[in-house]
């Protein structure tokens, strides 16, 4: 164990400090060569937004366009914990070493990578087909039941009730909570002997389930713990567009002598629509993408557990395949790729952009 | 809070409404709606309440056990013989403040950094025309499907090769530009919904537009930029797979995440230490969360999410 003391608070601030230091530094440095560049020597009338955009564009391009870059020269070669950094070598002049091996010069050579990924396990046992259909399903359940869900608490809580505010309150408590916290705690709740999941389900009678050793109890358990995390973002952003629906469209319905059911299909529904598209597109995507939840009730142990971003981590980190998993990460990346721009073409979503 | 929403609800079918009984009355009935059903409303959304918060105050239970009881099959919420024992101990006998105190230094520093970034980029897509504009909101959108797995591989080679495995230096840099996109959106939403007739006056009266921005913009998208903030923080503060990387086997620099991983995974001997820690670290996160929820509504639905 470490002393906290005197010494360790400024050792960190210091570290801390100095990193934000140098960013400042870097900051005002780049915003004079912009103005430099883009105020004298082009005497441009962009020069303004070049210098309020310049700072986020090098940041996101050092750190997100260059590594993907990078990833996608990685993802043809055979880096791994034993080929590191300059020892790496593309997968075609590996090649050149055992030609007795090649069968097909495109597969076996120039994208090994990525035909391995679809006909070698990408873990120790499992395959990528099994863990995507995983992905799918584990996506699916878990969006039907935040929309359903958050959905059917948002349309209770819009109704004028007595101690709105305490249940909402309540209700959002799940979101607020550290993810890693969350996900921890419930894994210690499922435990066999002590977590209450267990203990409850022996009070009606159920005999107690293997959730953390039992291939499909364990995905049952991510399910649940995502549930629980996620209706509560969607319940917050649906009410927000609930509470923008003019009560005359009501008022007209019920003169008309609309029943419940018809306004909700005919207005609610309907109003509702530019406020939910966008929250299921980014709640798929954050669903498909979760990494915490099934990282930390599965803990790198059961393959049938994984979802594809876990499995990118373990045979990134767990088994060092880098090159591989580089591979690994374009493939999934396309996968949501394709289903973003399906979504967007079906619903229109991204019309405000261009507007 | 429920003042602020009351006050937008709607009240329809004031008109051909019964006189209300004494238990609805109770209930705050404006729709008609029968005792009966509004029971069922309140009894489910206690259910859900229920549902909500009752691993969390697992947690509190867990966390006020004795050392020789945590092991125990007992359901009541508070224990019977309940004891600090293990807060005691997680302060005294663990690293756990040290995780706090990197946690808060980071998280600070970064969520500064990331709201000022993006607060000047987002005024620059809210308010110019300048090319690439379309390409560059589109690059921001995609890159919130990027897996965060996915940069980790290109992240940890090029970290291990720079040497800033195991220092706070490639940590910080990359939480503050991770959260640009998304706050980005966010205020530029936010900013679009302010007429430019604000900064164009500001400007007749000699003005520069850095100047409407600073006086005029920013005092007004305050609610946005806590919200930004906060969004900030909270990624930094709870996140686990940037700091795991960047900090790797560094101990003495690990934040608070990859502490309670440590914790709760001797699960028999520390499970209690784990869980006084967990609400050690929930109750200002819980708190500043609850608190500026209000504002996190209003920004959400005006900006990041506007049809």
């Amino acid at each position: 164990m470490q002393s906290f003391d005197m010494n360790v608070i400024t050792r960190s601030l210091g570290e801390v400090g100095s990193t934000v230091f140098y960013i400042l530094v870097g900051i005002i440095i780049l915003e004079l060569i912009i103005y430099g560049i883009f105020g004298k020597l082009l005497k441009s009338r962009h020069t303004l937004p070049a210098m309020l955009l310049g700072p986020a564009v090098v940041g996101l391009a050092v750190l997100i366009v260059y590594p993907l870059l990078w990833e996608f020269n990685l993802s043809f070669t055979n880096m791994s914990l034993r080929r590191f950094g300059d020892n790496a070598q593309y997968t075609w002049l590996a090649c050149q070493d055992n030609p007795q091996e090649v069968n097909s010069w495109v597969t076996d050579c120039l994208i090994k990578n990525y035909a391995d990924v679809f006909r070698l396990p990408v873990l120790k046992q499992a395959y990528f087909f099994p863990v995507l259909l995983r992905t799918i399903l584990w996506t699916a359940v878990n969006m039907f039941f935040h929309v359903a869900g958050g959905l059917g608490l948002a349309l209770l809580l819009n109704r004028p009730l007595r101690g709105k505010g305490v249940y909402r309150t309540l209700i959002i408590l799940p979101w607020a909570i550290p993810q890693v916290i969350a996900a921890l705690a419930w894994r210690g709740e499922f435990n066999y002997e002590f977590g209450f999941v267990n203990l409850m389900l022996g009070q009606v009678g159920i005999p107690p389930l293997q959730w953390l050793t039992a291939p499909g109890w364990n995905f049952v358990a991510m399910c649940i713990v995502n549930i629980w995390l996620g209706i509560p973002f969607m319940m917050v952003i649906l009410l927000g567009g609930l509470q923008s629906i003019s009560g005359e469209y009501y008022e007209a319905a019920e003169i008309d002598g609309a029943n419940g059911f018809q306004q909700f299909k005919n207005i609610t529904l309907p109003l509702l629509q530019p406020v939910m598209t966008p929250a299921i597109i980014l709640g798929t995507i954050w669903t498909f993408n979760n990494f915490n939840v099934p990282y930390f009730i599965n803990q790198n142990e059961l393959e049938t557990s994984d979802i594809l971003v876990t499995a990118l981590f373990r045979a990134a980190f767990q088994y060092n395949r880098y090159g591989f998993a580089a591979a690994f990460a374009f493939v999934i990346f396309i996968i949501l790729l394709v289903y973003s721009i399906f979504y967007i073409r079906v619903t229109g979503a991204l019309k405000e952009v261009n507007a | 809070m429920s003042t602020t929403s009351s006050s937008q609800t709607s009240t329809p079918g004031a008109a051909g409404k019964k006189p209300d009984s004494v238990l609805s009355r109770f209930f705050y009935a404006q729709r008609g709606d029968s005792p009966f059903k509004l029971l069922m409303i309140h009894l489910t959304l206690i259910l859900a309440s229920i549902i909500a918060i009752y691993p969390v105050l697992r947690v509190l239970t867990i966390s006020l056990r004795p050392g020789d009881r945590l092991l125990s099959t007992s359901l009541a919420i508070i224990p019977e013989d309940a004891s600090f024992e293990n807060y005691t101990k997680v302060l005294t006998d663990s690293d756990f403040l040290l995780w706090v105190w990197n946690s808060f230094a980071v998280t600070g520093a970064t969520s500064i950094i990331g709201v000022i970034l993006a607060s000047t980029s987002a005024y620059a897509f809210s308010r110019s025309r300048f090319p690439g504009r379309t390409a560059g909101l589109i690059f921001l959108l995609a890159t919130q499907m990027i897996p965060a797995a996915m940069l980790m591989v290109p992240l940890f080679i090029l970290a291990v090769q720079a040497n800033l495995i195991g220092t706070y230096r490639g940590l910080v840099i990359a939480y503050s530009v991770t959260s640009i996109p998304f706050s980005i959106w966010i205020l530029k939403g936010y900013y679009d919904t302010i007429p430019y007739d604000l900064e164009q006056a500001a400007m007749l009266d000699g003005a520069t537009q850095m100047g409407a921005f600073y006086r005029i913009i920013l005092p007004l998208t305050t609610p946005a930029l806590a919200i930004v903030f906060l969004f900030n923080f909270m990624a930094a503060w709870n996140d686990y797979l940037l700091a795991r990387i960047f900090l790797s086997n560094a101990t003495e620099i690990w934040t608070w995440p990859l502490g309670l991983q440590l914790l709760q995974g001797q699960f028999t001997t520390a499970w209690g230490q784990f869980a006084a820690a967990s609400i050690l670290v929930m109750i200002p996160v819980v708190t500043l969360f609850l608190y500026s929820s209000k504002y996190l509504i209003s920004g959400l639905t005006a900006g990041g999410v506007k049809g």
